[in-house]
């Protein structure tokens, strides 16, 4: 049996920057030395939800010292646009303004204390127009961003007129702020020849660059983007850092000083879009088991006053509705509507949570009225064999985990034990309650507009034997650079500590997509890795002349850990490989590059294979409530997760249990709210509560799938930066499940989202009153 | 005038030319340039701003204080030492709380990072973390929106207070510095007198200038509403106002006794107000935020009141001329508004023992356990006879009205009644009139009602169980030892 390589790859490995978290040597772009003539950009907004701009004046403003120039819509040289699907978005507000917060001037100036007294002498006028805010008047009104995306399958009314069990009714679930730690932030230094080099805290730099060229009527290679690391992004800076970089630009451009713009906390907050507050309006039909006869539903995102990229996110809604569920039929209809608040954008689950918790939402519902276990009444529903293994958009779901994990997950959680444990202890607790509840989960990856399935690289291998490796992906915590490190390490048979991940910049790798879709490893491993073989492949033949081996078998050459093994055991250095292919001018760098196979999906018949595979998992929760204040806290979480082979198991425990507390602040303690005027009320973590570490469970149980390796996928691993985030629907089913001890046998629950503990006491409330009237009816109709 | 002196990361650093408004973050980032520290909100809500103040705590025993150095202004800092991230390196050598985070994967994006690592410091070298609670409550004031806190908690039950003897903690043992400073620019003060005779010539000298403790309220005019305080006045170095003394009828608590403090002098001996202390903003905030700083202020959500009010605290105002004595529920006239009269400043607050045979609580519920402000805050008291009838109720209401307040009229249904479960609902619905509670961001009217009310009757349940014992992780405000079974 040959001697098993050498590799970091599948190893629990330290975040590539660990230390420099930890040591404060870690730089963000708010952290860079400021350059020399350093001018701040302070962004100046609407203080309306829609109004006509009558007059902007600066002359006074212009007159304090230390301003060097306040810029307006008409100051943008190039197209004052930076929309990131459609032309809707100015840069600068032009004579009217759409949302609060939407920008209207920049100010510039040697501090912000001045930009901050010069934006309060600006003179601008605005006439207050009536705002359209709410989702439910926007599509009575009919204001929508995007025409109907359906998908069907069958006689949906037929199959529902018949169903013995028929729920009607509405999943509305709220907008949640990223609260990524660093605000959004740029840094433009200008460069000889007209060009810039912007420093940006994106997900998505090429569109950042793209922006910035088109804003300054420049082509593209005058303007080079850099991602050093952002402090968080989770969506959030995937399509919405441009603007904030395009402003540094353009401040740049016009004093010809560095610019920077950095938003604080409450600005990024009033300013920035949200995950999408959705309505779902449905009818769903089931038998007497509980098993899915047929789903009616439209879905309805608030996407906010432009349209980023609020209709791939509908759309990932819709394919994530009946998520890993048969459907026999079906007609799904979603819509983006149109309104007054800023512009939503991009969240982890990109849609896919809002869809799935709508249709958990409806398995809940029917649980209770069956009096069926959650748990049980979702495994009867899963995808199954052919031809019930399709999913709504008629993809067909191949090697599924979901039984399996299933399984395991009830076994080691000690599900039916607990529940029935749980039953008892409610019975005998008048104030405090008990739930238990089970989420499967199962996640279609792949950007579902099919091109930006792509990825690109730059690897250089010195003659030392160290190399330098650039991808396209960008760093926000997620722990992309430590997977490239490490397959770039395998590939090339160095150790981990001679591959240097380099800042993410467009001058390096061009032409790329976001950060984004949990894609960021599947496609730029992918590239890192052909690159990286490009340049073994080019230097075994050296190496096997070096080591006295026959071409023909060089094959068998094993590149591990910094040597070159021949089969016979004997080892050379790699630095001795390097040197000599360079003596020989053979070159030692490459580009990767890599498209995903075999994906499209045809939207106007609703059907195709917008997904390369799907990521599972599993989590069983448990929570506790007080009757009497409606506080809640998580008792014990068990997650089994689908991570293929991970490719580095501690960091993708970390995604997993980073995400699910992430779901789990979005579906309890995290309430955005606004005035009726569309004011944003909580624009600071004073009034907005993401999790804090009491809100993470004590007991926290997290496993990766064992020997699941995914075929097609780099060292056969699963992305995993998003999915885990919607096991946390869970904690909404144990609520429930606790809630539903004050109700009567067959009595559903009613809990609106977020579930803060004002909403729960509202629902035991309800719950009990709706439960002694069922009482006093059975009693009088007995009498 | 003073010069402002402190030491940052055992480095002398002078100054004269800032505004005293000067946040300690801002100087450390744009002056210093030590960026390890992070704003991440600037409002003392999520910690990345942390850094560590060497400290002696009220016995002398030295210590290091975790603050959120965006709410500390520059002068606050006067004589004093700092300590960054940037310190904790020992000749290019992580320091084990940096290499426990490494190892234990508790970072992510890394921009909350050093300010864990810095509330880390305090845990590692404090000598009383013992339970898993006080680990969560040592890091509730640091927000990491990446890991999900399991990570970080392993490495805070690794180090916490293991009080490694290395480099670091040699500089708990370091001379403090006297603190008095008169300090001016742009014709802005800021003073920190020494003692009260002094204090009160300066307030005499400057009738509009503000008093200021731990600034953790006030500095948020500077950091959010970017207003810059004509007059300051600290009360941080006047050391009448930092004693806590036992009397025979109680504890008589300096007015610039920090919160954290009154945690370590007083706290099991007096049950409502630890409790409270327990979900009081963060360890940060309670570092610098004082006892006389959170009744002066006299927000309707400050979470002290509700607990003096039912205990029947009396409040001590002294001024030039003397000092006069009035029972806490005197204090708040209005929103925001106290009884102090120009030149006085509240100096010590007369907390009495809890009797025995007395049934005594607080609670606070709001929309996160840890680190948020009351939604509905409660303090409660209920002396019972001999029958079992209540006499003595004495009820405090955060968050109910324009002003912490006693629900009087529902005390009146209590009183004289037998302490049952049918009296303590039927008195409930007199929450009615005595407040008329409004909507906001952390609760509706409805809901603030329907907590007043099932506070009062949790409060029943508790006490009724005998002495309170505290939950070590409670689900609720309301700590059912047998969980209602």
């Amino acid at each position: 049996m040959p001697e098993p390589v050498r590799t970091p790859l599948h190893q629990p490995l330290p975040h590539e920057s660990a230390l420099g978290h930890a040591t404060g040597e870690a730089l963000y772009v708010d952290d860079f030395p400021p350059p020399r003539g350093l001018l701040h950009g302070f962004v100046v907004c609407s203080p309306h939800a829609r109004a006509r701009i009558r007059r902007k004046d600066a002359t006074r403003a212009l007159k304090l010292p230390g301003i060097g120039a306040v810029l307006f819509a008409a100051d943008v040289p190039g197209a004052n646009q930076v929309g990131a699907t459609r032309h809707d978005e100015p840069l600068l507000a032009e004579d009217e303004v759409f949302a609060e917060g939407q920008v209207v001037a920049l100010v510039l100036g040697e501090s912000v204390e001045l930009c901050r007294k010069a934006a309060a002498l600006l003179e601008i006028e605005y006439e207050k127009l009536p705002a359209l805010l709410d989702l439910r008047e926007a599509i009575a009104r009919g204001s929508f961003h995007t025409d109907p995306h359906v998908m069907a399958r069958g006689d949906v009314a037929r199959a529902l007129a018949s169903a013995p069990l028929r729920l009607a009714g509405e999943v509305e679930t709220g907008a949640q702020d990223h609260f990524y730690l660093e605000t959004q932030a740029a840094l433009a230094l200008c460069e000889e020849g007209g060009a810039l080099r912007v420093v940006t805290s994106s997900q998505n730099p090429s569109e950042v660059q793209a922006k910035i060229a088109e804003v300054l009527g420049l082509t593209r290679q005058l303007v080079v983007c850099e991602v050093p690391r952002m402090g968080g992004g989770f969506g959030g800076k995937e399509t919405q850092a441009a603007t904030w970089a395009a402003l540094a630009a353009l401040g740049a451009h016009r004093t010809r000083r560095p610019v920077k713009v950095r938003l604080d906390r409450d600005q990024d907050m009033v300013q920035t879009g949200k995950r999408h507050p959705f309505l779902t309006r449905y009818d769903a039909g089931f038998d007497h088991d509980g098993r899915l006869l047929a789903l009616d539903a439209k879905v309805y995102a608030n996407g906010g006053w432009s349209l980023d990229l609020s209709r791939s996110i509908l759309d990932r809604a819709l394919f994530h509705l009946s998520s890993g569920y048969w459907v026999p039929a079906l007609r799904f209809e979603g819509r983006v509507a149109k309104t007054n608040l800023a512009s939503n954008t991009a969240f982890r689950g990109f849609g896919g949570p809002q869809g799935m918790v709508a249709g958990e939402i409806i398995l809940d519902r029917a649980a209770e009225r069956l009096g069926i276990d959650p748990a049980l009444l979702r495994r009867r529903n899963y995808l199954d064999a052919p031809p019930h293994d399709r999913t709504p958009y008629d993809q067909q779901v191949r090697d599924s985990r979901a039984e399996r994990i299933f399984d395991e997950l009830m076994v080691s959680s000690s599900y039916v034990r607990r529940r029935g444990e749980i039953e008892t202890f409610n019975t005998r607790s008048p104030f405090s309650k008990r739930g238990l509840g089970f989420q499967p989960l199962q996640f279609g990856i792949s950007f579902t507009h099919a091109p930006l399935n792509q990825a690109g690289a730059l690897v250089l291998l010195y003659q030392d034997g160290s190399a330098q490796v650039s991808h396209g992906g960008t760093e926000m915590g997620q722990g992309l650079h430590t997977k490239m490190q490490a397959i770039a390490a395998h590939e090339l048979g160095v150790p981990l500590a001679r591959v240097r991940v380099m800042t993410t910049s467009t001058e390096k790798v061009p032409n790329t997509s976001a950060t984004a879709a949990s894609s960021g490893a599947d496609l730029n491993g992918q590239a890192v890795a052909d690159a990286c073989r490009a340049i073994r492949e080019r230097i075994r033949p050296v190496a096997a002349l070096l080591l006295g081996i026959e071409e023909a078998e060089s094959a068998r050459l094993v590149f591990e850990d910094g040597f070159v093994r021949a089969p016979d055991g004997r080892r050379l250095e790699l630095r001795k490989v390097a040197q000599e292919a360079w003596s020989r001018q053979i070159a030692l760098s490459a580009t990767g590059f890599y498209r995903t196979p075999g994906i499209g999906y045809d939207q106007s018949r609703g059907k195709g294979n917008p997904f390369h595979y799907f990521a599972f998992g599993g989590a069983v929760v448990e929570i506790e409530l007080s009757a009497l204040t409606g506080e809640t806290r998580l008792v014990r979480v068990d997650i089994l997760h689908d991570a293929g082979d991970s490719l580095a198991p501690t960091i993708d425990r970390g995604q997993v249990e980073g995400a699910f507390v992430q779901g789990y602040g979005w579906l309890t303690s995290e309430e955005v709210l606004w005035d009726a005027e569309g004011h944003l009320l909580t624009l600071s973590p004073s009034t907005y509560k993401v999790p804090a570490i009491g809100d993470a469970p004590a007991d926290f149980r997290v496993k990766l799938l064992e020997h699941a390796p995914q075929e097609g996928v780099i060292g056969g691993s699963k992305a995993v930066g998003e999915p885990p985030l919607m096991l946390a629907i869970a904690a909404v089913t144990a609520l429930r499940h606790a809630i539903s001890s004050f109700a009567a046998p067959g009595q559903e629950v009613e809990l609106s989202m977020p579930c803060t503990p004002e909403a729960v006491l509202r629902s035991i409330e309800a719950t009990k009153e709706r439960a002694a009237a069922a009482l006093s009816e059975r009693a009088s109709a007995n009498a | 005038m003073d010069t402002l002196r402190l030491t940052v990361n055992d480095e002398l650093v002078e100054t004269r030319d800032l505004p005293p408004s000067t946040t300690l973050l801002k100087f450390l980032r744009e002056r210093l340039g030590l960026c390890g520290a992070k704003e991440g909100c600037a409002e003392g809500d999520c910690g990345a701003c942390t850094v560590v103040v060497q400290d002696r705590r009220l016995d002398g025993t030295p210590c290091f204080r975790a603050v959120n150095s965006c709410l500390v202004l520059l002068p606050m800092m006067q004589g004093r030492r700092v300590y960054t991230v940037e310190a904790l390196q020992q000749n290019g050598s992580p320091h084990v709380i940096q290499e426990a985070m490494a190892k234990h994967q508790g970072s992510q994006c890394g921009y909350c990072t050093p300010g864990v690592v810095m509330s880390l410091v305090e845990a590692t070298y404090r000598d009383d973390l013992r339970e898993g609670w006080q680990l969560d409550d040592q890091l509730a004031g640091n927000i990491c929106r990446c890991t999900g806190y399991r990570a970080i908690r392993e490495v805070a039950q690794e180090l916490a207070s293991s009080r490694p003897a290395d480099a670091f903690a040699e500089r708990l043992h370091r001379e403090l510095e006297p603190r008095r400073l008169s300090y001016e620019r742009a014709g802005k003060r800021y003073f920190s007198p020494g003692s009260l005779k002094e204090l009160f010539a300066i307030l005499a000298a400057h009738p509009n200038a503000r008093i200021v403790a731990g600034g953790t309220d006030l500095a948020l005019e500077v950091t959010k509403r970017f207003r810059e305080p004509e007059a300051l006045v600290s009360v941080e170095a006047v050391p009448e106002l930092r004693r806590v003394e036992r009397t025979a009828a109680g504890w008589d608590v300096g007015a610039a006794v920090t919160l954290t403090e009154l945690q370590e002098t007083l706290e099991a001996s007096v049950t409502p107000l630890e409790k409270m202390l327990r979900v009081f903003a963060s360890r940060q905030i309670r570092n610098r935020a004082t006892v006389g700083g959170n009744l002066c202020n006299a927000s309707p959500i400050g979470d002290l009141a509700p607990v003096m009010l039912a205990l029947g605290a009396e409040l001590s105002l002294a001024s030039a001329g003397g000092t006069r004595r009035i029972p806490i529920e005197r204090f708040f006239l209005g929103y925001r508004k106290t009884a102090l009269e120009p030149g006085e400043i509240l100096s010590t607050v007369h907390l009495p023992r809890v009797p025995e045979g007395v049934r005594a609580s607080s609670y606070k519920v709001s929309k996160r356990r840890e680190l948020d402000i009351s939604t509905v805050a409660m303090g409660a008291f209920v002396r019972l006879s001999g029958d079992g009838t209540a006499s003595d109720v004495r009820l405090g209401y955060g968050g109910m009205a324009a002003t912490p307040a006693r629900a009087h009229g529902t005390e009146a249904a209590l009183a004289g009644k037998p302490w049952t479960e049918a009296s303590v609902r039927a008195a409930t619905e007199a929450l009615e009139h005595d407040f008329q509670p409004i909507s906001d961001a952390r609760g509706s009217a409805w809901y603030r009602m329907a907590v007043a009310k099932n506070l009062l009757v949790g409060f029943y349940f508790e006490t009724g169980e005998g002495p309170v014992a505290l939950d070590p992780r409670p689900t609720s405000t309301i700590h059912l030892r047998a969980r209602g079974a």
